[in-house]
């Protein structure tokens, strides 16, 4: 009886392979579960990597690199007299998620999809949630990512968000809970199958015949979600992705896009407004456009009706979305919905327009806006995550327990100056997964950003970006901050 | 279905020119490098910026036109958009914008080859070295035209693509041709000297054109011969009337197959230069002046090129399709 025997945090059974000295510590661990039942799956691949040496593992990491800088899956980074490609650090050892997790992932990720919906129609038509007094009237209305250019925008089938991203970590209980929402433009999906197509490639012999469900037809799937939305009468819509230029750091995912779906990348030139219809510049002149799926925020999207200064977008884009000649996705003005301060409520939110609990629950947050969250806080601050609300990329964050006595004391001048900018959260003890590092294989912690498209219905792509803190002992897995990312392989 | 996007139209025509550019600019410095074995040396280099007009940019940075300065300016200076390492830069930038309307592998061959253009030190374009760089740019620009040969989607787009190689294609023959203009005519009494032959065989090597050659005129080596195998002879892939007969077919069959509505002007235009190619004789050329019988044909393709940028890239106003 292995187990009995087995020491806290160490795997039984692999003590003779590389994970013989793999500790996870007090961290939930994503392979390991709760130890007392590694699934059959599971059990193969941690023995599969188990039996790989060292030294081939790292020789194809390496290979796996070389792969990304020549495939391109680069952003760029200007400097003074150059253009410098950068890579997203790749893990190779996979993170695995069972199929009874995932199960729940699921229907949470479709539930806050269609509370989310119902939400932002609501608050662009009748406005019930906030004349009932469910949500503070000057959360939503004086909250700048509201755009009263919706109100009384009937989107097709209520749809707002067609392309969202749920942030999701799981704590040291094993239970996934809400991070942030994504309902603007969230990015990382290309991440996802590229990083399919990179195990698949470098280590044929670890997915070998293991049930792990396909990612590759996500921009089938967004295809027809964006077919769905077109305006009425157009039988075989033109699509589009519209981004803002080479320069963007998210430009490969725009090619991404426009390459799985088989459409064109347009920038905001290839584009006009005659006629109250959009249209694109080709060879046979202007054709009509029908569904835009634009990665350029709402500020940029039209110089008439927002950013008078935007280089980026298209003039009168706005009158025509109004007019319903032509699509977008997502809808203008979802920011409201994933706004760090909105998303306190999205509990309350989720019960108002689906009746249910929240299939995966929010970290409890503490809105520093309200007197109470503000006074908790502050008492609390060496126990807790303050975070800005208008901040994204992990900018701006003081980890109370990880924060020297200066920067705690500049963290409370700065919630006592403006409140209503920050929220707290307890430190969640976010679970680990066994990554690749220069100590040989060590825990990491990890998140996950599950993807869901909506047309006419949801679908939630059956794995995600998780994205892995690579810097021993940190917490944040943004990129900008050093973080990489896994492969997420879902299993059946 | 959409139609091509004006600027991907654009991009893929021009992404054919910089691959094409970067590979003739090889062949020149390659030949180039042959004729300055010769006594005359540095005198040599001035003649590569001489054929491409780029006397006067390349003063602005140097003072000398010496054997080191032109090969690094025309092979690693990344601030001189007309260097190799400047076009296959803008080779790539183009496919990356194209790479919902390109193959995957077109991609990444032109992306590995930037970057290993980008690693390379002036050592490796030393003047001892400066065959085998040649080689190597030659090499991956040819790798670059098999791939999208054998992968690339054959619609409107294949047809800018075509179109884009062969105005480049007989513009670099042009240029290919001055310079030797630029080094003989000045001393004529030079011409069927061993030096002079010896010459006329380099620049048909650097064309790839020394065997097709040999096998339509076994024992003469008149400048004639050379000049009428370059310009008129169309069945060698790189002569001025290959490529000319290239860009009238190419126009005509894409407007016939898409039914495209512009780009009249462009054929009325090649169909000229074509028709005056059919009636023309090598001897007449020299007679006339080589350097400006050269000068006038690329006068004409710039005037096909922007009639094309009229038609289709955007560069006019567009109308509604119909």
């Amino acid at each position: 009886m292995a187990n009995e025997t087995a020491v806290p945090g160490r795997i039984p059974g692999l003590e003779d392979g590389l994970l013989s000295t793999y500790d996870s510590g007090d961290a939930y661990d994503e392979f390991l579960g709760l130890r007392s039942r590694v699934s059959a799956n599971t059990a193969a691949i941690l023995e599969r990597i188990n039996g790989m040496d060292l030294e081939t593992l790292r020789e194809r990491a390496r290979d796996a690199e070389l792969d990304l800088y020549n495939f391109g899956i680069t952003f760029t980074v200007q400097t003074e007299k150059d253009h410098i490609d950068r890579i997203l650090p790749f893990d190779v050892i996979p993170r695995i998620i069972t199929a009874h997790d995932w199960n729940r992932i699921e229907r949470g990720v479709r539930q806050r999809e269609a509370a989310v919906n119902a939400f932002l129609w609501d608050i662009y038509h009748e406005q019930h949630i906030l004349n009932d007094g469910t949500l503070p009237r000057d959360l939503i209305l004086g909250n700048e990512n509201y755009r009263p250019e919706m109100e009384g925008l009937d989107v097709a089938h209520g749809t707002y968000v067609h392309i969202n991203g749920t942030d999701l970590v799981r704590g040291g209980d094993g239970h996934f809970r809400v991070l942030e929402d994504n309902c603007r433009n969230p990015s990382g999906v290309s991440y996802v199958v590229e990083n399919r197509h990179l195990m698949l490639r470098g280590f044929p012999d670890l997915i070998n015949a293991l049930p792990v469900r396909p990612v590759s037809n996500y921009g089938q799937r967004l295809r027809e979600a964006l077919g769905e939305i077109a305006p009425a009468g157009v039988d075989d819509p033109v699509v589009v992705v519209l981004s803002p230029g080479t320069y963007n750091s998210a430009y490969f995912e725009h090619i991404f896009l426009a390459r799985e779906m088989g459409v064109p990348l347009v920038e905001g030139r290839d584009l006009l407004v005659e006629d109250e219809h959009v249209y694109m510049k080709t060879i046979r002149g202007l054709q009509r456009v029908d569904v835009i799926y634009r990665r350029i925020n709402d500020d940029f999207l039209d110089p008439e009706a927002f950013n008078p200064h935007s280089m980026l977008g298209v003039r009168g884009l706005m009158r025509c979305y109004r007019n319903g000649t032509v699509a977008l996705a997502n809808a203008v003005g979802t920011g409201v919905a994933d706004d760090k301060a909105v998303y306190a409520y999205m509990p309350r939110i989720i019960r108002y327009y689906t009746g249910e609990e929240p299939i995966i629950p929010n970290v409890e947050t503490n809105i520093c806006r309200e007197r109470e969250g503000l006074h908790y806080t502050l008492d609390h601050l060496s126990e807790l995550v303050v975070k800005p609300v208008n901040e994204a990329g992990g900018k701006g964050i003081t980890i109370g327990p990880h924060a020297s006595a200066e920067e705690l004391e500049a963290c409370r001048q700065r919630l006592l100056e403006a409140p209503h900018a920050y929220i707290s959260q307890p430190m969640v003890n976010i679970s680990v997964c066994p990554t690749l590092t220069e100590e040989g294989i060590q825990p990491r912690r990890v998140d996950l950003r599950p993807f869901a498209v909506t047309g006419r219905d949801t679908w939630v792509l059956p794995g995600g970006l998780s994205r892995v803190a690579l810097r021993r002992g940190s917490m944040i897995v943004n990129s900008s901050q050093g973080g990489g990312s896994k492969d997420t392989w879902i299993l059946e | 279905m959409s139609n091509l996007l004006a600027r991907y139209a654009d991009a893929i025509f021009w992404l054919a020119r910089y691959v094409e550019r970067a590979e003739d600019v090889a062949r020149i410095l390659d030949v180039n490098e042959t004729f300055s074995r010769d006594s005359r040396g540095d005198q040599n280099w001035r003649s590569v910026l001489q054929i491409y007009a780029d006397l006067p940019r390349f003063h602005e940075t140097h003072e000398e036109a010496t054997a080191d300065a032109v090969i690094h300016f025309y092979t690693l200076d990344a601030s001189n958009p007309t260097s190799i390492v400047a076009d296959i830069a803008q080779a790539r930038s183009n496919a990356r914008m194209l790479r919902p309307l390109i193959s995957t592998e077109m991609w990444t061959q032109l992306n590995i080859f930037h970057n290993r253009l980008r690693q390379m030190s002036p050592r490796d374009v030393s003047e001892p070295r400066l065959s085998r760089f040649c080689e190597f740019v030659k090499q991956g620009c040819q790798a670059h035209t098999g791939i999208t040969e054998g992968t690339f989607y054959r619609d409107e787009g294949w047809h800018f693509y075509r179109l884009g190689r062969a105005i480049e294609r007989a513009d670099q023959t042009t240029r290919l041709l001055d310079v030797k203009y630029h080094l003989l005519l000045p001393s004529v009494e030079h011409v069927g000297s061993p030096l002079d032959v010896s010459q006329w065989n380099a620049l048909l090597r650097s064309a790839a054109a020394y065997h097709a050659f040999r096998r339509l005129h076994p024992s003469d080596m008149t400048p004639a011969n050379v000049v009428g195998f370059l310009i008129l002879h169309r069945a060698f892939p790189r002569s001025i009337a290959a490529n000319v007969d290239a860009i009238e077919t190419n126009i005509a069959q894409m407007r016939d197959r898409y039914e495209l509505a512009g780009g009249s002007a462009a054929l009325e235009r090649i169909r000229g230069v074509r028709r005056s190619l059919d009636s023309e004789t090598s001897s007449n050329i020299i007679r006339q002046g080589l350097h400006e019988y050269l000068d006038a044909l690329q006068q004409e393709l710039i005037a096909v090129s922007h009639e094309l940028g009229t038609a289709f890239f955007g560069h006019a106003p567009l109308r509604t399709a119909a």
